[in-house]
């Protein structure tokens, strides 16, 4: 373990660079040395990559999900490079004729023939096509944990709010890079799947059939739309995703990465291993399983068949089209909206019966997930820097918030599933769906309130624990005949985690004098601002004071010589 | 033959070509035709045993005569009229144990525990048949997957069922509780039976919808389709998206944060 300590945030930065060192290294390392020292010549790159070796991480599971988002990503990125080798972005018109014999004879797109020829007369490329589509769904599951992790520490604070922004903006990205990417091969369910685009953009009031003749050429289906959507997938949005990747990561290596509340460690602090080479043989060794997981399931089971689904054709579709999972909330939003939201006024009809789970919803969540930090920064005018974690318990309100959210999303994703639901369950689409639509919206309060309760009780456990102590059942009599509990002491270690965090208190509002002594007046802004800030912190737990837990030591006191080495709880005589 | 062209002008050969040319006619018509005519072929016998059969286990719902029973609450029906479904929906209906229906609900569900013996059935089916004409049971020709051509079924298929049935044959809901069933393990003639009846929600595929030929192209794609080794792995139901995200979900997300657990415990 190593604890680098910095005065001020601002020096922070470059704290952890060491001198290096002297030994003298092996001859191996000498010739690598030879290299490294041949490009530092050059380039002058010895100095940033030993900042970055040398940067201290902290070790814990949840930091992880974000390498579970990157490792799945650069699996993707290698395997469709792959795909791209065999992969004809065309619509041009061709014969079946490769060695699936079921569709052997039959007239489809060139691309979908190429998918076809990937599939089943490229050795090794049926697999690399499973593993390009799991390591795909994976990285939007990983991106969307790790989003959890950030949001329900806390970790998107100042100043990592810049990094928050542009992790919405990534997943933003990332769900529209696997749409485009389920969209190419032109089988039924992907033709259905632009097929149901093009309905959607075509939603837009009074510019949207001019937005699907631009996007598709022509009218729909055309020639164009793969080849444009398949620049879109391999050039444009990748060139995006890792630039805005690589900033990503730059900024966590030079904000540091936070850390959990524990024993040694504050918010000045970082404690854990240096990347080399603790770190870098975990995160390396953490790539390989991740690659592992992804080829073990893509060589089991079975993702997108395309050959069962056949080739694109207009007139057919069928039973259980869904898109991929993260497109789902979209799609359950447009199976939950009522028929009867369209209006007509002054000879023109508006009708929202599609639009807004089509259009406004996708963009709506990333921009309220994206502007949260700012949103609560103002409520709770906390504008310091922080680099400890909080425990979810710790910020009840934002806990409820953020669950009450991940409810609402998931509602509307479940929602997707009502036919499949349906049928497994057997039970009526109908009604699942009239429960679907009230679950929208009755359910995020009822998960907001348990969720709050829960915090608010375990942070009054927690305080307890660290009052009291824990009760060990063990009832001890003195020699004078009196009868105590013994209650099991909490070590420093343990109680650090306890007591680590801040004490908070809704804003006040208070009455403001300007520069001449003249009373400002409260405005509406304040004022909500005020009855924001007690929504949050008005039944706040705080954390155990040094004062209270010496007032509740005392107590105790009496028996500490019987129960050498531990601390003894209050007595019960 | 010289004969035979001396007395091409004999004043009866044209009327013995006008028979020979209507007799060529209604063979053709009787070949070609959809034949409801098996009640007329099966015997009197059998009709009277169906119609025993019928009265003890059908008439609660379908009427002593067949002609269907109202429950009296408002235009539902206990059992519909049967006269003209022919035993071909007979056969299907109780060949994969729906009928009797063993209680009221939304569908009557696919049973495989049926009570009844195949002459049991056939006969009903006679009696059934011999109400008014309806499409018959297919002859096992008819209904051979080997002399069908799967990839145009595979077409034919995805066209007109694979909006109830899914592509894969997996099944599908519709409204209220109702379904399309999978297809998977559904004998031959029970896939053209259906096509020719129309049972409950889905349509009535008649011989000019889909020929006789084009319904065994289907059979034929229904067969492969089950049969064919799976090339991706385990297909998850062939459900599509739904399932391949919940596995990711659960088991990929499961797999690789309990891998991350373990990884963070290990101490350097
Ligand atoms: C519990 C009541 C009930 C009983 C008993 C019952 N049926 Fe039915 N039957 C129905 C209902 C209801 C339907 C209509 C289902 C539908 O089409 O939605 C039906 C439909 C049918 C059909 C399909 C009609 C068509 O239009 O294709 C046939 C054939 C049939 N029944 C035969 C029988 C025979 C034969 C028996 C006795 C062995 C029987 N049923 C017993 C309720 C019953
Ligand atoms: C409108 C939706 C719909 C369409 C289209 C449709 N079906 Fe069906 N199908 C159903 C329903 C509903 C049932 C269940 C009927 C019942 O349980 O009596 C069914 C039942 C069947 C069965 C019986 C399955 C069993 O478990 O016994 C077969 C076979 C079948 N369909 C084949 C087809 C074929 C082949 C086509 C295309 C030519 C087709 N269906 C088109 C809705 C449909
Ligand atoms: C392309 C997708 C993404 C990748 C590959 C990725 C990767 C990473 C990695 C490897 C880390 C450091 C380890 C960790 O804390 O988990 C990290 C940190 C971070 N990520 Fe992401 N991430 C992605 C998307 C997102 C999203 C969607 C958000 C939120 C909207 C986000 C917000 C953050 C923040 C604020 C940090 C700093 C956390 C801290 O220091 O505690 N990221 N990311």
């Amino acid at each position: 373990m190593m604890t680098t300590a910095n005065a001020r945030p601002a020096d922070a930065l470059r704290a952890d660079d060491r001198p290096v060192s002297t030994r003298t290294p092996s001859a191996g390392a000498r010739k690598i040395g030879g290299v490294a020292g041949w490009v530092d010549d050059r380039t002058g790159a010895a100095k940033g990559v030993g900042y970055l070796m040398k940067k201290v991480f902290p070790d814990h599971w949840s930091f992880m999900l974000g390498e579970i988002a990157m490792y799945s990503m650069i699996i993707a990125l290698i395997s469709g490079a792959f795909l791209t080798l065999w992969f004809v972005p065309s619509m041009g018109h061709t014969v079946y004729d490769g060695s699936y014999a079921p569709l052997r004879g039959v007239e489809m797109s060139e691309a979908y023939a190429s998918t076809l020829h990937i599939s089943f007369d490229v050795r090794g490329g049926l697999i690399i096509r499973q593993i390009h589509h799991w390591a795909a769904l994976m990285f939007v599951v990983a991106v969307v944990v790790h989003m959890f992790r950030v949001f329900f520490t806390g970790a998107f604070r100042k100043p990592r709010e810049l990094n928050w922004v542009i992790g919405s903006v990534l997943a933003l990205l990332a769900i529209v890079e696997g749409f485009s990417g389920y969209s190419l091969p032109d089988d039924l369910l992907s033709g259905t799947g632009i097929r149901a685009m093009q309905g959607f953009v075509q939603t837009a009031p009074v510019i949207g059939s001019y937005l699907v003749y631009g996007i598709f050429g022509g009218p729909f289906p055309g020639e164009a739309i793969i080849p444009r959507l398949y620049s879109a997938h391999i050039l444009l949005l990748p060139a995006v995703i890792i630039g805005l990747f690589t900033a990503h990561i730059l900024l966590v290596a030079i904000q540091k990465h936070t850390q959990y509340p524990g024993p040694g460690r504050t918010n000045d602090n970082v404690v854990g291993f240096p990347v080399m080479p603790v770190y870098a043989a975990k995160a390396g060794g953490f790539f390989f399983i991740v690659f592992g997981v992804i080829a073990l399931i893509a060589a089991v089971i079975s993702i997108n068949p395309v050959w069962g689904y056949g080739p694109y054709d207009p007139s057919p579709v069928t039973a259980g089209s869904q898109p991929d999972w993260y497109m789902g909330f979209a799609d359950g939003a447009l199976r939950l909206l009522p028929g009867w939201l369209e209006f007509t006024a002054l000879g023109y009809t508006l009708s929202l019966n599609i639009m807004p789970g089509a259009l406004i919803l996708l963009p709506l969540v990333y921009v309220v997930v994206g502007v949260y930090p700012f949103v609560e920064r103002w409520i709770t005018g906390d504008d310091r820097e922080h680099h400890l974690l909080q425990r979810p318990r710790n910020a009840p309100v934002r806990t409820a918030i953020g669950m009450a959210g991940i409810t609402m999303y998931s509602v509307l994703m479940f929602a997707a599933a009502n036919d499949i639901m349906a049928i497994k369950l057997h039970m009526s689409i109908n009604d699942i769906t009239y429960f679907l639509r009230t679950a929208f919206f009755v359910a995020p309060f009822i998960v907001f309130w348990v969720t709050k309760r829960i915090c608010l009780s375990l942070q009054r456990a927690d305080r307890n624990k660290v009052l009291h102590q824990r009760e060990s059942g063990t009832i001890i009599r003195t020699p004078e005949g009196a009868f105590f509990e013994r209650h099991e002491g909490l070590s420093e270690y343990e109680r650090w985690k306890l007591v680590d965090f801040e004490p908070v208190a809704p804003i006040q509002l208070e009455q403001r004098v300007d520069a001449n002594g003249v009373e400002k007046p409260l405005t509406g802004k304040d004022r909500m601002r005020a009855r924001l800030s007690r929504f949050y912190f008005k039944d706040a737990v705080q954390p155990v004071t040094p004062a209270e837990l010496a007032a509740a030591h005392h107590d105790g006191h009496g028996h500490e010589a019987i129960e050498a080495g531990e601390h003894a709880g209050s007595v019960h005589r | 033959m010289n004969a035979l062209a001396a007395r091409r002008r004999h004043p009866a050969a044209i009327g013995i070509l006008l028979l020979i040319g209507l007799f060529l006619m209604g063979a053709a018509y009787a070949a070609i035709a959809p034949r409801p005519a098996e009640a007329a072929v099966s015997s009197a016998t059998q009709v009277d045993e169906g119609k025993q059969l019928f009265l003890a286990n059908c008439a609660s719902c379908h009427g002593l005569n067949a002609e269907g029973r109202a429950t009296g609450a408002g235009a539902s029906v206990a059992g519909p009229a049967l006269a003209g479904v022919g035993a071909a929906a007979v056969e299907f209906q109780m060949g994969t144990g729906r009928m009797p229906m063993r209680a009221p609900a939304a569908q009557a569900p696919r049973d495989d525990r049926i009570k009844f013996t195949e002459e049991q059935i056939t006969a009903i089916g006679a009696y059934v048949a011999s109400l008014a004409p309806g499409p018959s049971v297919p002859s096992e020709e008819a209904v051979d997957p080997a002399r069908g051509d799967a990839v145009k079924g595979g077409e034919l298929f995805r066209v007109n069922c694979a909006m109830c049935h899914n592509f894969a044959g997996a099944g599908g809901a519709l409204t209220r509780g109702k379904y399309a069933p999978a297809l998977t393990g559904v004998a031959p003639k029970d896939i053209y039976m259906a096509m020719e009846t129309g049972p409950q929600s889905m349509p009535v595929f008649n011989d000019t919808n889909l020929t006789p030929e084009a319904k065994r192209d289907i059979i034929a794609f229904l067969t492969a389709v089950n049969e064919e080794p799976k090339a991706g792995g385990f297909t998850l139901g062939s459900l599509g998206p739904v399932s391949e995200g919940m596995f990711a979900w659960i088991f990929g997300l499961g797999i690789m944060v309990g891998c991350a657990i373990w990884l963070g415990n290990k101490a350097a």
